[in-house]
């Protein structure tokens, strides 16, 4: 009986719990709570997973409501396989936030950081999921309300300059989105997403239309914060609490981009986008230069989460120069690497909030030698760093090599060869951090070093998940079979093949 | 001239969006950047709430007397909107509040300065 509500349960679930943290207020309660919840989303979204995969699309009416009067919502390849990434990402980052919660932030905030926390789970989930267009602006903004109340729960002052301008830019980019649904509502007259894609062929050439595609692109990509409209993302990373910006950098970027796959593949269709309105040579423009931005502003940073906040910016020109090919096989490396670049960057994150937990700071000068002292946190961070660069045997050779087969198939060398060239910056700003954790040794050894000073790794409580996704990076970049189907079946249902 | 004043509220709208988002982009202090937040929002809702309206329409009350209505769903969509935007101002509002209580200012670059050293 139950697993015919499974696409409600997804939203309903940390919906439902996040007021009770509230109530039960003692941390490491409610921890467990927030724990229970992640774990119980997930499995949801491995059942609804397994769900479309032998039974095709699920379509769910809220309350018995059928589409055109009430919400539906719809749970294909795509939006499952995301909403797995999202709910995995959460389960093993609150599985490794307690010690790290209970230091960076103060005694009696942390029950509403938690709750904050399952709040931003259920906006994710409920954008993903829902197949109404203006259910997902309302979920996008409690994604975004919670996320800036996470970020603001910083230690340092700057993050509460940093979540106000995230705020700021989030909102205006939430309200470009409303803009954009609201002038589709009105020439198509209804908002359910499936409604909409049939209607929106007869209107498509209007004024209004192109300015509804106009507003909601330029408002989706503020969100996730594509080259020109990043502004917002290397602060909010950096000052956040380390939990946060492990939370963020692998769950957030990842639903906007599959809102912007949806929109443009789902409801205007490759052809309009594409064809009529030119946007992959814009999207293509930016990610190339998201990817060079980026990586070189990433070399120059001496703090480890400024440095990974501008390799994420890279990042997301990775996955949006895969949408900018328009085929199945750049589809499919877009759709891997938000697979890909969640485990990478929660794992890389994660690792730095070690650190952070151990010795106060995130700057290079402060960490250097620390590979004598933490030696697990170290090489799982020297491993991420790899996947991040995209050796192979991890997962980040996957997505870059299905991507640069993507440019080949076109016969663009240049992308390939720019591509590769994006990798290597990245080895630059890997290698910088390598050779100081590794290489130089520590200032104080002017101090009387005793042996409980000099091993002092992270408490096995963190250690042991970032090992678990740390090998998750390596297992996906060895059996990648699982993950390149589902994406290969994603990517071929967007392009319109069955 | 038909365009100008028989579509005047979406003039309206329109110079209240621009107004808007010319005083968050504008202005470095904080509190009317939100002040500038909530004119650009309002601006899209009185954009919604004209699309659904039909002139000569009431409200969607069934009754024998009256064949033409507004429609009613813009008008519930701009309800949830509003509800967000309240929420996004206390939010914007709150940080302000703690930004003042850190920096003792509420004015961007000032702030920004005192963040160099």
């Amino acid at each position: 009986m139950i697993s015919q509500h499974l696409p409600v349960l997804q939203v309903v679930v940390p919906l439902l719990f996040a007021p009770i943290c509230v109530l039960l207020r003692r941390h490491n309660l409610v921890w467990g709570v927030v724990l229970l919840s992640c774990w119980a989303s997930f499995v949801i979204a491995t059942l609804l997973l397994q769900q479309v995969l032998t039974g095709g699309e699920i379509i769910y009416a809220i309350g018995g409501w059928e589409a055109p009067w009430g919400i539906e919502y719809r749970v294909d390849i795509l939006n499952s396989f995301v909403l797995l990434i999202i709910t995995g990402i959460a389960s093993i980052v609150i599985t490794f936030a307690r010690e790290s919660v209970h230091k960076e932030i103060s005694e009696d905030r942390i029950y509403l950081f938690y709750t904050a926390f399952l709040l931003h789970l259920t906006g994710l989930c409920g954008v993903v999921i829902t197949g109404d267009a203006f259910n997902i602006f309302v979920f996008v903004e409690i994604a975004s309300l919670s996320s800036y109340a996470m970020i603001s729960a910083g230690r340092d002052r700057r993050a509460l300059l940093a979540a106000f301008r995230y705020l700021i830019l989030g909102t205006v980019g939430a309200t470009f989105i409303l803009i954009g649904i609201g002038l589709m509502y009105v020439m198509t007259g209804t908002l359910n997403i499936a409604d909409m894609a049939d209607r929106i062929r007869d209107v498509q050439d209007t004024r209004t239309i192109v300015s509804a595609f106009a507003f909601f692109t330029v408002g989706v990509c503020i969100k996730f914060g594509l080259f020109p409209l990043h502004y917002w993302l290397p602060n909010a990373y950096t000052y956040a609490p380390s939990i946060v910006s492990a939370f963020l950098s692998g769950t957030t970027s990842k639903v906007f981009i599959y809102v912007l796959l949806r929109f443009l593949f789902t409801i205007f269709g490759a052809e309009y986008a594409f064809d009529t309105m030119h946007l992959d040579i814009i999207l293509m423009v930016a990610a190339l230069l998201a990817i060079f931005s980026g990586s070189i502003a990433a070399i120059y940073q001496d703090n480890i989460k400024k440095m990974l906040a501008y390799s994420s910016i890279a990042q997301i020109g990775y996955m949006v120069l895969g949408i900018s090919l328009v085929s199945v096989t750049g589809l499919m490396a877009s759709i891997l690497h938000l697979f890909n670049h969640a485990l990478i960057k929660t794992a890389l994150f994660m690792s730095v909030a070690c650190f952070f937990f151990r010795f106060d700071s995130v700057s290079l000068k402060d960490l250097k030698g620390v590979g004598r002292q933490m030696p697990w946190t170290t090489m799982a961070f020297v491993i991420g760093g790899l996947s991040l660069i995209g050796i192979p045997m991890t997962v980040g050779f996957i997505s870059k090599w299905y991507l640069i087969v993507a440019a080949l198939e076109k016969d663009w060398w240049w992308m390939a060869a720019l591509i590769l060239l994006g990798s290597i910056l990245a080895v630059v700003y890997i290698w910088k951090v390598i050779e100081v954790i590794y290489f130089q040794s520590t200032e104080a050894d002017s101090q009387p070093v005793t042996e409980a000073v000099k091993f002092q790794e992270a408490p096995l409580s963190m250690l042991i998940p970032v090992w678990v996704i740390i090998f998750a990076n390596i297992y996906f970049g060895v059996n990648a079979s699982w993950v390149t189907d589902i994406s290969q079946q994603a990517a071929v249902y967007l392009m319109g093949g069955q | 001239m038909e365009n100008l004043l028989g579509l005047y509220n979406y003039w309206v709208a329109i110079a209240l969006m621009m107004m808007g988002f010319y005083i968050v982009i504008a202005n470095g202090n904080l509190i009317r950047k939100i002040i500038g937040l909530n004119i650009f929002q309002v601006s899209v809702f009185i954009l919604f709430i004209s699309m659904g309206y039909l002139t000569g329409g009431t409200a969607p009350i069934y009754s024998e007397a009256y064949t033409q209505y507004s429609a009613p769903l813009p008008h519930v969509l701009i309800l949830t909107a509003i509800v967000v935007g309240i929420a996004t101002t206390a939010l914007g509002l709150a940080l302000t509040v703690r930004i003042y209580k850190a920096y003792g200012s509420i004015d961007e670059s000032e702030i920004s300065e005192m963040d160099q050293d």
